[in-house]
């Protein structure tokens, strides 16, 4: 057998389907129809899912380290605010799609200055543009709203068929939709050759480029994809909301992200959906102890879950899912992430 | 004629502000890369301490600045001992998540002690009013912070280049392994520096309550100041985070003052003009380490 055919080999059988795989989606959507009274928050887990996959793309699997990644969300949010308000774009799902592409065009525009020197610099030039736009949203309030955001959007139904109800029903499923649809898109992308090249500039840019990566092009395609995702979470937030106000760019943002994203673990896609259910549980858990300093404890968490190490954490916790998935399928099967960004 | 020069001078001072604030920041950052978005939190904890001893226990004001050095020193060799030690040789993710996670513990703890709401210092009336030099109207108090900031510059230059823990500094820095071969303590010589750098935060968190405002919210309000003094004025010297800052404060206060509709943004795009053409900063060096 050459190398070339068993590193074929290799990555597809890791892009197969497993079953625990198909056992996640399957609960997601149970979860969807068996607690109707919990639309709203389930929506929500569901953007900050979609939204924590976007960082994932390029910190998991690229080793950009971006303080700003509420930029893009805040752009799409804007962007599917205003296209509704003035009634530019009527059809949700289109516009969706436009607030993601313009997300997707600032993306392409900043990547170039993201890929430009070492972490130091990119973590000041993410969170510099972040910033910026606050502040530019902030400046030009007779087009956003200023510190009032938004308002008075009223969304049309969705495909003209579904219109969104005041108990968030069309909105769970529509964003559910979304998020798997865009889901499958990353699983495809992160396993084709593009994918593997991606992960070769996170573990050594110097070997990747020697090998013959164009590591620049890579980044710069990854950061508008990501850029993409996170515009298409904002307008989701926006369009099931009905609201858009200056903290879609606040830093807590970026920064809740990141914590999201560690929770559930880099580096693989599930990661910023189990991230984003366990976060906001935590959250509630949190705010429902003391309502007004819940900060403290998600930094404490932060803490925490750096002192102790990241890979140990996910380690311990899915130290008895792994035992049941052997139980089931075989010594080889298991639900941990195969390399987690370091 | 004399506006500008008031303006330049309120520019200068703001400038050596953020001097003393970040430098601690462009030790830890830039010489010893580790990545502490926290730096913000320790100048707060100088600021509340000198706030608490001033207006609630009536210490004179200039009694209570070398205490706000002492205890973010303190604070930060205990804190430097006790977690950042650990975390020097993991990646820049894990310094940052930490790093996060500190600010946000010390925004809300901060928050829940002192009330959320800005705190002034009393000024002793010395410092009150402006002087008139040659036509320049000159704040008292930026007068008094480009004379500290200015002398604390000038002895930490003398102490970095003439003495011999300078040297040592600048060895470990360099080549760790050939230092501690050496024979030199290189984890003292980090924590004392990180000890130092915290304190002058703290220094400059006291001295900046008049001018910057000081809340709870304040190492999240300035955490991108200080990253763009230490990424555009490299960390090779503290020449260049020193330049870096009064070019900083300086369009920063013009930015305000003469082109009011677009202020907050005149930094950023200078910010990425230099960033555009060095991508290393002003005074950097290339990117080896």
């Amino acid at each position: 057998m050459t190398a070339l055919s068993d590193v074929s080999t290799h990555a597809m059988a890791s892009a197969r389907w497993r079953i625990s795989e198909v056992a996640f989606w399957v609960l997601a959507l149970a979860c969807a129809f068996l607690f109707p009274s919990r639309y709203l928050i389930m929506t929500d887990i569901v953007r900050l899912g979609l939204f924590a996959l976007s960082l994932d793309l390029i910190l998991g699997y690229a080793g950009i380290v971006s303080l700003g990644h509420a930029a893009f969300f805040g752009v799409g949010a804007y962007s599917a605010g205003l296209l509704a308000l003035h009634g530019i774009i009527n059809e949700p799902v289109i516009a969706l799609v436009a607030a993601g592409l313009v997300a997707a065009v600032l993306g392409f525009l900043t990547s170039f200055l993201v890929i430009r020197g070492v972490d130091l610099t990119r973590l000041m030039v993410t969170l510099g543009i972040a910033l910026l736009l606050e502040a530019l949203a902030e400046r030009f309030s007779d087009i956003t709203g200023g510190t009032d955001g938004l308002q008075g959007i009223e969304m049309q139904p969705i495909l003209g068929l579904f219109a969104f109800d005041m108990f968030g029903k069309t909105g769970l499923f529509y964003s559910l939709i979304v998020l798997f649809i865009l889901f499958l898109f990353a699983r495809r992308v992160v396993h084709s050759p593009f994918g593997l090249s991606l992960r070769a500039i996170r573990n050594n840019p110097l070997r990747a480029a020697a090998i013959g990566i164009p590591v620049n092009r890579r980044l710069i395609a990854v950061y508008t994809l990501a850029a993409f995702y996170a515009g298409i979470a904002g307008a989701l937030f926006t369009q099931t909301t009905a609201l858009a106000s200056l903290d879609v760019f606040s830093f807590e943002r970026s920064a809740d992200l990141m914590l999201v994203l560690v929770i559930g673990g880099t580096g693989y896609l599930y990661g910023g959906l189990i991230g984003a259910v366990v976060f906001k549980m935590l959250q509630e858990l949190f705010q429902s102890i003391t309502p007004q300093y819940w900060l403290f404890w998600i930094g404490l968490v932060l803490v925490v879950i750096v002192m102790v190490g990241r890979a140990r954490i996910h380690r311990w916790a899915l130290f008895v899912p792994n035992l049941i998935i052997r139980q089931f399928a075989g010594r080889n099967a298991a639900a941990v992430p195969e390399g987690d960004a370091s | 004629m004399a506006s500008i020069l008031t303006n330049l001078f309120d520019g200068v001072a703001y400038g050596m502000l953020l001097f003393v604030l970040a430098c601690g920041l462009a030790v830890t950052l830039g010489l010893m890369n580790f990545v502490n978005l926290a730096h913000g939190a320790f100048a707060m904890a100088g600021g509340y301490i000198c706030a608490v001893l001033v207006n609630n226990s009536g210490w004179p004001f200039f009694a209570g600045l070398p205490l706000a050095f002492v205890g973010s020193a303190v604070i930060g060799v205990a804190l430097e001992r006790t977690l950042y030690r650990h975390l020097y040789a993991r990646s820049h993710l894990d310094q940052v998540l930490f790093s996060i996670g500190l600010v946000f513990m010390s925004v809300a703890a901060v928050d829940y002690i002192m009330g959320s709401s800005r705190v002034f210092i009393k000024l002793p009336a010395a410092l009150e009013g402006q002087i008139d030099l040659f036509g320049v109207g000159i704040g008292r108090y930026r007068l008094m912070i480009v004379v500290i900031c200015g002398l604390l510059t000038l002895a930490l230059q003398l102490i970095l280049a003439k003495t011999r823990f300078g040297s040592r500094l600048r060895a470990a820095v360099d080549d760790p392994r050939a230092a501690i071969g050496l024979g030199i303590n290189v984890p003292q010589v980090f924590a004392f520096t990180f000890a130092f750098g915290c304190g002058l935060a703290g220094l400059g968190g006291a001295l900046s309550a008049e001018i910057l405002g000081l809340d709870p919210y304040f190492p999240l309000k300035f955490m991108i100041y200080f990253l763009i003094v230490v990424t555009v004025g490299g960390s090779s010297s503290i020449t260049g985070p020193f330049l870096a800052s009064l070019l900083l404060g300086i369009a920063d206060v013009a930015g305000k003052y003469y082109v009011p509709k677009v202020g907050p943004f005149v930094i950023y795009t200078v910010m990425i003009v230099i960033l555009l053409w060095r991508p290393n900063g002003l005074f950097g060096r290339t990117a080896a380490r």
